[in-house]
């Protein structure tokens, strides 16, 4: 693989970009796998490059149905953070922000992470005693988060609105080292990366069935054939239930959409991610001046890409209460995506009851922020069969009882 | 140059000019006037800066499509950015200035030179500035966001209001153009309720522009005649200034109404949204010119055909003196004949077709003017402005052969319709090889709730270009010069150099040219997803809607497949940008949500309450005096209740009634306790839990009757609750005779607490409120004080305490009569704070503050209120689980630092060692924690593994700043542990 | 944006007037249950792409729970039916298969 650099751009520069070569290559499948991966989505990119790069398992085919990154990887508004309550969550998601810091030089592919701070707004004396408590549990988990008081709010985002009427701003749960990312760059630098590993990245290709001998995976049948397979993991989020179903077990997911949408772009007039759970709707701004903009899910079974229309009012109305100048502003763009959402809203990395058999799903709304600290952990315990950053997201915990719940800390789970 | 004509303009009017200013300068423009058509006639061509190069940028387009001339439009609290000038209708005295550039539009410094822009193709920066996270993060990525965006980010709130309003129709026809009034014209006619909504302000779309006859008569007469029929009849509504923003499932369509964008500051409202539901959505939204790709197509002067005949006959207004035309197609042929005829001189015509004919071109040539045949555009020369134009072969690679002086150039690349609405619910298109184009495919239509189509298309949106073929369609005859067909022209010339397709743009906004697409799929961006996400193509706010499909051509072409094999990306709503103001309508501010208000709360805010949002309620926090903080107030408030007698508004707490012979039997399964065996008149403190065995809310239960329960909730979990038994009472044990109502609003509640609760209401008088006629724990109805009132003996704060409930409507009087009465007693009323604070020093948990969600009733002591005789109730095989019965799960204690002091909110109490990931392992938290006046130090609830077995064990909590906390685990009833005060 | 048919008032009601329930049908276990059968009824979920028992409250309305069969693709709705029963109308079933002739039955 050719290196990237500005050097490398510059001597393109002279022949017209003519000399750069394929980010990945598309090739025919094997007939033989050791670990096939459903999904090239940023989880089962990550996944695959870790296998490689951790555990030195490069026969791995990464099998997509539509095109890489095409699901929410590509959908979603960009956040990373990792000041979650529960100690497994934080320790997978901060694992995941620690790795994006270093992933545009571990890829050669610069994925654009920008820790530009994020803040969770207190607005209720419930919330703020939430975040408090969030603050605390996060300095003995090794996320560096802090509890701000309102000047100090009002100073990094000069456009909020501190003072109500309805729901003043009594302070925030402040993670410096959070930010955002380019989504798509995260999923084509995994993706060079696996492909210069001799991985095979198989796009436009459908799982159709899933082969499996005296309760062991033995392979799968796809839309080009059938490929045979030592393990089989699948991450492909909202789509998790359809395989599962091939496989013949059921997990605990609904799929449901959630939607998002752009303001048209404006010079820069908000520096850090701002989370207004109470209200249920967060903002950013790209690096190309456009305002990000989410808010909760719709909450009915979904598989359409596309939301309801009354949830991008309420979440608009939300934003503008809290940042009242963008009233004038424009929304450019609308899209949803299909998040997969279990009984506890924590993701899923677990053994299945078909041996070989490895599901990683349910990051519901909060995928994106976690794709290289889930990739990792997912590539452990396939290769090895337990990892420590996976061992509470078994799907034992739902038989025990033994929940992951984040609801406490955010209403909004991003 | 470009200049008003002397004469013609259908939509002006000469006799209103208007003035306004642009980069501070003064200009002229006619009311009728388009910011752009005033611009452009004003003699102004250079009006714009594009997004990645900053390169000069002039008008492309005159309509929604515009990708470059985007403005600053307004001052101060009314600026808003990115308003595109060609939807702008020009008002007196409007603002406007030009965006992304410094110092000034002329000269910008950020232009990036020829070299450059070498540097800088498609996905450059994912291959750069990965020197290390600081360089990235700390000089990159500002230089890069300050150079990114367009327009100036507001600052001001916004002044305009916004309204929203609903409609229903049979039929919502979008886009006023020849083939939508003829759609809209034959649903009315069938009796069917009608929509018919235009984007801009005036009926007709490109008719009158383009000429033709309809059933023998001119387009002008016909739209008029049409017209009329239309507005006499009550079945129709025609909307302008309206744009079918987006069309969503169920035939669920937003229309978006710029009320008074052209009219600002008086006082109607600026936009407004219609939320339409409509049987079937036609859409008549016409087509979009193409632009063609030739080396400086995007040089302020080089126009859409169609937008310099629209400038010419709609504004009067000419974009240049001597022009040329570039097409592969006879339809630009009408601009020729538009420019001769308003007396501008046309150079050439440059057509790409070997051998064009036809009636347009033949009338062209009987003109004479000169028609290229087989020619390109190679380069155009000029920067800010078009100077001239260099033709070669189109077969060729760009060698010139001759080069013609102009200063503006019409180009027309074919037209594509505006499928977009048709697509936004999943409608699918499909690709016309023969015409050129995508078009809907009407047999895969967007579906509604019965899988019935929700959308069709008609005229030029459905691929009928030509003014018969519409006619045609609608059942009208058309008619118009016959066409020749369009050859597809996607680079120009056909085989143009390295050089010249790094200059031929695509995406005008974005910067995205011939080169970048190639480049994209020479790297293996092959989806169409890919290349449009790697090249940024169709992602500036005109969403590529002159870029798309010659994108999605040259892409085709670079991987030699067929453009149906490459597919479309995905259109997205709204078709172009809407404001969030609309969105959001009248909803912000005070009435932002509703504002739930108790009857007491006006006397609240007149007493100064320090409000706190519980749920939509708004609950006093504390009542502070003159000069008294916060914490102050809390404390005066505990005391005297504690000393004398408090009053709590407690009217937001959730009442439900639940009633019926199978009552009993089911509480027995909503509650963990046994409520069937609840004597009448008595009250219990009962639990409610999720079938998942978490704790979900609390409250005391009361039995008003042999069959009557009434279930008091938290303040915030009436209406969830309420939901939650109707839930189980429908769904799961719809056989049980039972009915619920939500009686929260019905009645206002007031806590009467303190040692002289008794002596206050005895004063009130009408009921015997003693120990003995009124035990605790039990209720009885009468009057107070000539109030009928409901009165129940219970305590959250371990004072003597009564808990009266009056009619809603007699809440405030109520409130006031106790506190006259009061007076002698040193009655004060007291907040939120304070109840927390009293409650915890009882050891009373809250919801919400003991319990997050994964906290289950035997982890809080509260074993005495799970019944062991029933067989079943909500949460009790969840609560079997193994996790559930784990004696290493965290139970309830109290806490008290050891040097008195308050522990912090939420602080954990640390274990040895550290965890299999590093953390800090953990064996505890505090869950409530206050300073206790009375007690005068600070106490705290928590949860601690083995708790309630280590009494007297101190715990170390890190606090801030490093500091470690140490508490005591003690028993968390801190005040009056005997209970003597409540009981008497 | 949803329109769903109230079986109870019998209007066809915009989305804003409904509460979504999840999946219909769920038979449930209590005290005596084995874990296996506890913890499918509380999280096992068809999710099925496609054809969609669910539960829908008229929440902003007359307050009744229905059940409706929906299409979670094209959100297509088959038809709403009164919560109180423990399996979908025949004559719904019969309309699925007809309108879905590949549709694996609501089990």
């Amino acid at each position: 693989m050719r290196r990237y650099s500005i050097f490398a751009v510059a001597r393109e520069a002279l022949r017209y970009h003519s000399g750069w070569e394929k980010a990945w290559a598309s090739p025919e499948p094997k007939k033989r796998y050791d670990v096939i991966v459903v999904g090239a989505g940023g989880h089962g990119l990550a996944t695959a490059y870790y296998l490689g790069k951790v555990h030195g398992i490069k026969n791995v085919a990464i099998i997509e149905k539509g095109w890489l990154g095409g699901g929410n990887t590509g959908r979603n508004t960009t956040i990373i953070r990792s000041n979650y309550l529960q100690d497994p969550s934080a320790a997978i998601y901060e694992k995941a922000r620690a790795l994006y810091e270093g992933l545009s030089q571990d890829l050669n592919y610069n994925v654009m992470f920008s820790p530009r701070g994020l803040l969770m707004l207190a607005q209720s004396e419930h919330e703020m005693r939430g975040y408090k408590r969030t603050v605390y549990a996060n300095n003995l988990q090794n996320v560096e988060t802090r509890w701000i008081e309102p000047k100090e709010v009002k100073k990094l985002v000069p456009i909020l609105n501190i003072a109500g009427p309805r729901y003043p701003v009594l302070g925030a749960l402040y993670q410096e080292k959070g930010g955002t990312a380019r989504h798509d760059a995260v999923a084509w630098g995994y993706a060079r990366a696996c492909s210069d590993m001799g991985m095979d990245l198989l796009q436009n290709t459908e799982v159709t069935g899933v082969r499996t001998a005296e309760g062991k995976v033995v392979g799968v049948d796809t839309s080009r054939g059938a490929i045979d397979c030592g393990k089989l993991a699948i991450v492909v989020a909202g789509h998790s239930s359809v395989l599962a179903g091939m496989a013949g077990f059921r997990l605990p997911i609904e799929s449901m959409a959630l939607q998002a949408w752009v303001s048209e772009p404006i010079k820069p007039t908000i520096d850090v991610v701002v989370m207004a759970n109470l209200v249920h709707g967060y903002m950013s701004q790209s690096d190309k001046g456009e305002l990000v903009i989410g808010g909760g899910t719709d909450g009915f079974n979904n598989y359409s890409q596309r939301g309801s229309w009354h949830h991008v009012e309420e979440t608009t109305r939300a934003l503008i209460e809290t940042f009242p100048v963008i009233s004038r502003l424009k929304m450019l763009r609308q899209w949803g995506g299909i998040v997969d959402m279990t009984g506890d809203r924590s993701p899923i990395l677990s053994k299945t009851p078909v041996e070989g058999i490895f599901v990683n799903c349910g990051w519901g709304t909060g995928g994106f922020k976690a794709i290289p600290g889930s990739g990792f952990a997912m590539a452990e315990l396939v290769a090895k069969g337990y990892s420590p950053l996976a061992a509470e997201f078994g799907l034992h915990r739902f038989k025990e009882g033994q929940f992951i719940d984040e609801s406490v800390a955010a209403g909004v789970a991003h | 140059m470009s200049h008003r004509l002397s004469s013609g303009g259908r939509l002006i009017d000469r006799s209103k000019p208007l003035a306004f200013k642009f980069n501070r300068r003064k200009a002229r423009g006619f009311a009728g006037d388009t910011l752009a058509s005033a611009l452009l006639g004003s003699g102004r061509t250079l009006l714009g800066r594009s997004f990645k190069y900053h390169r000069p940028r002039g008008l492309v387009a005159s309509g929604a499509e515009e990708p470059n001339v985007l403005v600053n439009l307004g001052r101060g609290n009314r600026h808003e950015p990115d308003q595109r000038a060609t939807t702008t209708e020009l008002f007196e005295g409007a603002w406007a200035t030009s965006q992304n550039h410094w110092p000034s539009l002329g000269f910008d410094i950020g232009a990036v030179n020829d070299f450059a822009s070498k540097l800088m193709p498609a996905g450059f920066y994912y291959k750069t500035f990965m020197h290390s996270l600081e360089a990235w993060h700390s000089l990159f990525e500002p230089i890069i966001r300050r150079a990114a965006g367009l327009g100036k980010a507001p600052t001001k709130p916004d002044p305009d209001r916004y309204e929203q309003a609903y409609a229903y129709c049979d039929v919502l026809v979008a886009g006023g153009g020849v083939a939508g009034l003829a759609a809209a014209l034959k649903a009315a006619k069938e009796g069917k309720r009608v929509i018919l909504a235009e984007q801009t302000a005036h009926w007709g779309g490109r008719a009158p522009v383009d000429g033709g006859l309809i059933d023998g008569q001119t387009p002008e007469i016909w739209i008029q005649n049409t017209l009329q029929a239309l507005e006499g009849m009550e079945n129709v509504r025609l909307m302008t200034r309206t744009m079918v923003a987006g069309l969503h499932d169920h035939g669920y369509a937003i229309l978006y109404e710029r009320v008074a964008d052209h009219t600002p500051g008086d006082g109607r409202p600026r936009h407004r949204l219609w939320r339409t539901r409509a049987g079937i959505t036609q859409v008549a939204t016409g087509a979009i010119e193409r632009p063609l790709a030739f080396a400086g197509n995007d040089v302020p002067g080089v126009m859409l055909a169609s937008a310099v005949r629209d400038y010419i006959v709609n504004w009067a207004v000419a974009p240049g003196k001597r022009l040329v035309i570039v097409t592969n197609n006879d339809d630009a042929y009408r601009t020729a004949l538009c420019a001769l005829g308003a007396g501008l001189e046309v150079a050439a015509v440059i057509d790409a077709r070997p051998a064009p004919t036809g009636p347009l071109v033949e009338a062209l040539r009987e003109r004479g003017v000169k028609v290229l045949e087989g020619r390109a555009i190679a380069k155009v020369k000029g920067s800010k402005a078009v100077k001239a134009v260099e033709i070669a072969s189109h077969a060729g690679e760009g060698g010139a052969v001759e080069v013609i002086d102009c200063d503006c150039v019409a180009m027309s690349g074919g037209w594509s319709p505006v499928v977009h609405l048709y697509s936004h619910a999943g409608g699918k298109v499909k690709w016309d090889a023969a015409a050129v184009m995508f078009r809907p495919d009407a047999a895969k239509p967007p579906t509604g709730d019965k899988g019935q189509p929700i959308a069709a298309a008609v005229g030029a949106a459905n691929g009928h270009l030509t003014l018969d073929a519409i006619c045609a369609e609608a059942g009208m005859v058309g008619q118009v010069e016959a066409e020749a067909p369009l050859m597809p022209v996607w680079v120009m010339p056909a085989k143009a150099s390295e050089a010249l397709k790094f200059k031929a743009f695509l995406d005008y906004q974005n910067d995205v040219k011939v080169s970048d697409v190639q480049l994209a799929a020479r790297e293996g961006y092959a989806s169409v997803e890919h290349t449009k996400r790697y090249t940024t193509l169709g992602m500036a706010t005109d969403q590529g809607k002159l870029s798309n499909i010659n994108g999605l051509a040259i892409l085709s072409e670079a991987l030699g497949q067929e453009i149906p094999a490459t597919g479309t990306t995905t259109f997205r709503p709204p078709y172009t940008p809407i404001s969030f103001g609309a969105i959001t309508g009248e909803a912000r501010g005070e009435i932002f949500q509703p504002l739930r208000k108790t009857p007491m709360h006006d006397w609240h805010q007149a007493k100064g309450a320090h409000w706190e949002p519980v749920g939509l309620w708004r609950r006093p926090y504390t009542y502070p005096r003159k000069g008294e903080k916060h914490r102050e107030s809390v404390n005066r408030e505990i005391v005297n209740t504690r000393t004398n007698v408090g009053l709590l508004d407690a009217s937001t707490l959730g009442k439900i009634v639940v009633k019926g012979p199978d009552a009993g039997r089911f509480l027995d399964m909503m509650y963990t306790n046994l409520m069937s065996t609840l004597p009448v008149g008595k009250c219990r403190y009962g639990l409610m839990c999720s079938d998942n065995g978490f704790l979900i809310d609390d409250g005391v239960v009361v039995r008003l009757s042999e069959d009557t329960w009434l279930c008091h909730t938290t303040s915030g979990g009436a209406d969830r609750i309420h939901g939650h038994l109707e839930d189980w009472l429908q769904c799961e044990w719809w056989d049980w005779k039972v009915y619920t109502a939500n009686l929260t609003e019905q009645y206002a509640q007031v806590a009467v607490v303190g040692p002289k609760a008794r002596k206050l209401l005895e004063k009130l008088g009408g009921m015997d409120v003693s120990r003995e006629a009124l035990p605790f724990m039990t209720y009885r109805e009468g009057t107070l004080g000539g109030f009928p009132a409901r009165v129940f003996r219970i305590s959250f704060s371990g004072e003597l305490s009564y808990e009266i409930a009056v009619p809603a409507n007699m809440g405030l009087a109520f409130w006031e009569a106790l506190h006259k009465a009061g007076e002698e007693f040193g009655v004060m009323p007291y907040g939120t704070e304070a109840l927390h604070v009293m409650r915890a020093e009882k050891g009373f948990i809250m919801i919400g503050d003991e319990t997050d969600g994964t906290v289950i009733p035997q982890d809080l002591g509260l074993g005495w209120a799970i019944s062991k005789k029933k067989a079943d109730y909500l949460g009790k095989r969840a609560q079997e689980r193994k996790h559930m019965t784990d004696p290493d799960r965290w139970t309830l204690v109290g806490l008290e630092t050891l040097d008195g002091s308050v522990l912090p909110d939420g602080v954990y109490a640390i274990d040895e060692g550290v965890n299999e990931n590093g953390q800090r392992k953990v064996q505890g938290r505090v869950t409530s924690t206050y300073y206790s006046p009375m007690l005068k130090k600070g106490i705290a609830m928590g949860l601690v593994k083995h708790g309630p077995a280590r009494m007297g064990e101190v715990l170390e909590f890190p606090a801030d700043g490093g500091k470690v906390i140490q508490a005591r685990i003690v028993d968390p009833v801190f005040y009056d542990k005997a209970g003597e005060k409540a009981d008497v | 944006m949803l329109t769903l048919t109230c079986p109870c008032c019998g209007v066809t009601v915009e989305e804003t007037e409904l509460a979504p329930g999840g999946e219909a049908h769920l038979k449930r276990f209590g005290p005596g249950a084995s874990d296996a059968d506890f913890e499918t009824y509380m999280f096992a979920r068809k999710n099925p792409k496609g054809v969609h028992f669910e539960r829908w409250r008229h929440a902003y309305g007359c307050g009744k729970w229905f059940l409706a069969a929906r299409c979670t693709v094209t959100w297509e709705v088959f038809g709403t039916y009164p919560a109180q029963t423990s399996e979908p109308p025949a004559e719904l079933i019969a309309k699925i298969k007809e309108k879905r002739p590949g549709w694996e039955g609501w089990k």
